[in-house]
């Protein structure tokens, strides 16, 4: 066997915080063997970022390796000096980084940028360096690469700057690729070129890749092998395809069951007939900024929702889902058409009247941490809702919100603290619970669980599932990721630019796509390569 | 946040208690616990003068007069041989209650004005920050002398004009908080399950803004007692005799060659006492 290129020995990383340390990885072990990509897959909080971060001698500064080694190519760098690795970041091992927006400098144009680090590697030649950046911009697939260079990072799209970033990390053609979750902040179709992209240049260069994510749909189409992390520890190492065909931890195992892109194929069994619960004509939004012409922003969007059914709004950025729904809810005033909730018209009512309504409609929104008040303790966040609507006596207000905590999977204990003391999951619960307080019809789901980890959203949305049964809510799912709608709906919309592309039953929509949009949109689903060998 | 608290979590399981007991010690700041002992010595002052001096602070000894500090004046006298040690104590009172009405007169009105604009917004929102601008662009001292001579000399007066002065401040501030309050989700939340105005403003955007507003009212606090002393140094505070500390500063400047601690006791009095509050507010600001 040939040494391998990397090899992560037994390491440990610990943060300090005050005057206590906390390790935060536990003795990791895996080896990248030349030309392989490994993915590290876990979820928030399970090391996978640290352990990248400490491959490439960038920690934190209260982190510390305590134990382990790191060898490339056989020699152990986990000890050595900011300055000594700086010869070989950027030359050997390169970094491909999270966030392509915060990851640019601002007043820096992007040519200048790409030519850093040729001149940090000893690139002295202005000409050289020039012609250089053309090149690895015409190669990362960027339009007019001579425009791009005299651009600033302000006037790319995210999935621009991410290529830009990709340019930087192949520029030196380096032995190893850190990509941590390069997709991550990215729509799904982009996500997919992006990540083509990487594939097609690192076959070319034969480079190899530590692909750190928590999506294992990615991870399943990407990586040769996964390593799955929970905790700091590794849970699981295999080759790809045999993991994920018969994963043998019990980890591995729940994580594969709960990630909507590798769930089963099935459809939700088409709904008993009911009345329209919300039905939306003809809605057009425009936003008028002012002396320039108005943007449209929503153009003519209709559909109609059954009672007790789940209806998904999908679309990337930009399409329009938010304003729809601001609409719908009534934060926002349509331009024009049409929206009627169980028969009322939502956009002729206001004061006192739409107040009165909002015990019909309710929303959920995507960041549970912002969207509640930091003050409040929880009892008292899902009690507010009942004191707004005149229930005056406490102790019938308190047997409510209890009643509803318990249904909801809140423990007492935790009934008393701030939202900062709760989970993301729990927090989201929270703001369900305060949703449904009001016993709504229409409950508005925006990307409700995106920000969440996969088996904590499997949780939500089976929970989700319950209390529409028991209750026949009818729901308005809002989301970007294709894989949830299908598991949790019955109608879709798809969004583009504003416009409906295409509009019906989900297992229509995804079985016999209408518009090229969502043919290209279901084929970006992460996790679909894998599928067909399985 | 979030993180900070995983970690905390964390650290709770995983860590070795290493020297908890030093760190704990190491934590304590002294600035900040000489800052406190200071203000509580001045809030004693002002309220039980009698245990601290037995010297009365108006009715002088002639035959003691302008002597130099001692073991039975420890700051010596001043030109009617009355003890400045008393003379301090004693006018405690008075700077405290001026800057206690001058920092309520500023936080009220100014937070006030604050509160309504951003929560109003539109056009009423710039009417009201138009008009602070104005109190803005009015230097301080001049606003303040100006008041007084409206309201006339006295130090209850001399209080309100430093108040007045500072409304302009504690305005801008509530505005910016309450506008950064008002566009986040749990404010929109909390109209959305049916809140009415008032209410959300009272349970939502007052709670939030207010934290950074309460801070800046004790740095206020300081600059209070400082904008008092130069009211009462230039005459436009208590008359004579009352034991206001500028008006000692300013009464012990004709000595100031033959008889240095008629100055330098009473400024260092108010030096203190303003770094003090200023260390105990910048305490309380970081602390959220």
């Amino acid at each position: 066997m040939t040494t391998p290129l990397l090899s992560v020995e037994n390491l440990s990383v610990a943060y300090r915080e005050g005057d206590t340390t906390a390790r935060v990885t536990h003795e990791v072990s895996f080896s990248i063997a030349p030309g392989e990509v490994v993915a590290l897959v876990g979820e928030s909080g399970s090391g996978k970022t640290t352990t990248a971060q400490a491959v490439i001698g960038l920690l934190p500064e209260n982190g510390r390796i305590e134990t382990g080694a790191i060898r490339l190519n056989g020699e152990d760098i986990s000890r050595w000096s900011g300055k000594r690795l700086d010869a070989i970041r950027g030359r050997q091992i390169s970094l491909i980084p999270q966030d392509p927006t915060s990851s640019l400098n601002p007043v820096k144009t992007i040519g200048a940028q790409v030519g850093e680090i040729l001149r940090i590697h000893g690139e002295r030649d202005r000409k050289a360096i020039d012609a250089r950046v053309i090149e690895l911009l015409t190669r990362v697939g960027l339009s007019n690469p001579e425009l791009r260079a005299r651009q600033y990072p302000h006037e790319l799209s995210g999935g621009m700057k991410q290529r830009v970033l990709i340019a930087i990390a192949i520029a030196l053609k380096p032995q190893l690729i850190i990509a941590d979750e390069p997709t991550s902040a990215l729509d799904v179709t982009v996500q997919r070129r992006i990540l083509d992209l990487i594939d097609d240049l690192r076959r070319e260069n034969g480079t190899a890749m530590l692909l750190v994510t928590h999506d294992l749909g990615v991870a399943a189409d990407r990586a040769d092998r996964i390593v799955v992390l929970q905790g700091g520890r590794i849970q699981e190492t295999g080759d790809t395809r045999s993991l994920l065909a018969n994963p043998r931890s019990p980890y591995a195992r729940r994580l594969l069951a709960d990630a909507p892109s590798l769930g089963s194929n099935t459809f939700r069994a088409p709904p008993a007939a009911g009345e329209d619960a919300i039905i939306v004509e003809n809605l057009v939004h425009e936003f008028h900024n002012d002396g320039r012409k108005a943007f449209r922003a929503v153009d003519g969007i209709s559909f109609t929702v059954r009672a007790g059914t789940t209806h998904a709004i999908v679309g990337e950025s930009g399409s329009g889902k938010t304003t729809t729904v601001r609409d719908i809810v009534g934060f926002g005033r349509p331009s024009g058409g049409a929206i009627r909730i169980e028969g009322t018209d939502i956009a002729t009512l206001k004061g006192e009247a739409l107040r009165k309504f909002r015990q019909t409609i309710q929303l959920v929104y995507q960041n549970p941490f912002s969207s509640l008040d930091p003050r409040q303790t929880v009892f008292s966040i899902v009690e507010e809702p009942l004191i707004n609507f005149g229930e005056k006596d406490a102790a019938k207000r308190a047997a409510k919100v209890n009643a509803l905590l318990d249904r909801v999977g809140l423990p007492e204990t935790l009934r008393t603290r701030r939202p900062r003391a709760l989970s993301g999951g729990q927090r989201q619960r929270v703001a369900i619970a305060r949703a449904l307080i009001l016993d709504p019809k229409v409950l508005v789901l925006d990307e409700a669980v995106s920000a969440l980890d996969v088996t904590v959203q499997a949780q939500i949305l089976k929970l989700l599932d319950e209390l529409q049964r028991e209750r026949g809510l009818t729901y308005l799912f809002v989301s970007h990721d294709l894989a949830v709608v299908r598991q949790i709906s019955d109608t879709v919309s798809v969004l583009h630019n504003g416009r409906q592309v295409e509009a019906g039953r989900v297992e229509d929509v995804f079985l016999r796509p209408q518009s090229d949009y969502t043919r290209e949109l279901i084929d970006a689903i992460p996790g679909k390569r894998s599928h067909a060998h399985v | 946040m979030s993180s900070i608290g995983s970690l905390d979590s964390l650290a709770s399981t995983h860590a070795r208690p290493v020297f908890s007991l030093g760190g704990r010690l190491k934590r304590v700041q002294p600035g900040l616990v000489l800052a406190w002992i200071i203000i509580t010595a001045v809030i004693l002052f002002a309220l039980f003068p009698q245990l601290f001096t037995s010297f009365n602070p108006v009715q002088g000894v002639p035959a003691e007069k302008l002597k130099a500090p001692s073991l039975v004046h420890i700051l010596g006298t001043d030109a009617l041989g009355r003890d400045l040690f008393a003379r301090i104590v004693y006018g405690a009172v008075h700077s405290l209650t001026g800057a206690f009405v001058a920092v309520t007169v500023g936080l009220v009105v100014g937070t006030a004005l604050g509160v309504f604009a951003g929560a109003t917004g539109g056009f009423v929102e710039e009417a009201v920050m138009r008009v602070v601008d104005v109190l803005l662009a009015i230097p301080g001292l001049l606003l303040m002398l100006s008041v007084i001579i409206l309201l006339g000399f006295g130090t209850v007066n001399a209080a309100i004009a430093v108040g007045i002065t500072s409304i302009a401040a504690f305005a801008r501030l509530a505005r910016s908080e309450v506008v950064r309050v008002r566009r986040s989700e749990y404010v929109e939340a909390a109209f959305g399950s049916g809140g009415t105005f008032l209410a959300v403003l009272w349970r939502h955007v007052l709670p939030n803004s207010l934290v950074s507003v309460l801070a800046f009212a004790a740095l206020q606090f300081g600059s209070a007692i400082l904008a008092i002393s130069t009211l009462g140094f230039l005459g436009y505070g208590a008359p004579p005799p009352t034991p206001e500390w500028g008006l000692l500063i300013a009464e012990g400047r004709k000595y100031i060659s033959t008889a240095w601690w008629l100055t330098t006791a009473p400024g260092v009095v108010v030096v203190l006492t303003v770094l003090s509050a200023n260390r105990i507010s910048q305490s309380l600001g970081g602390r959220k």
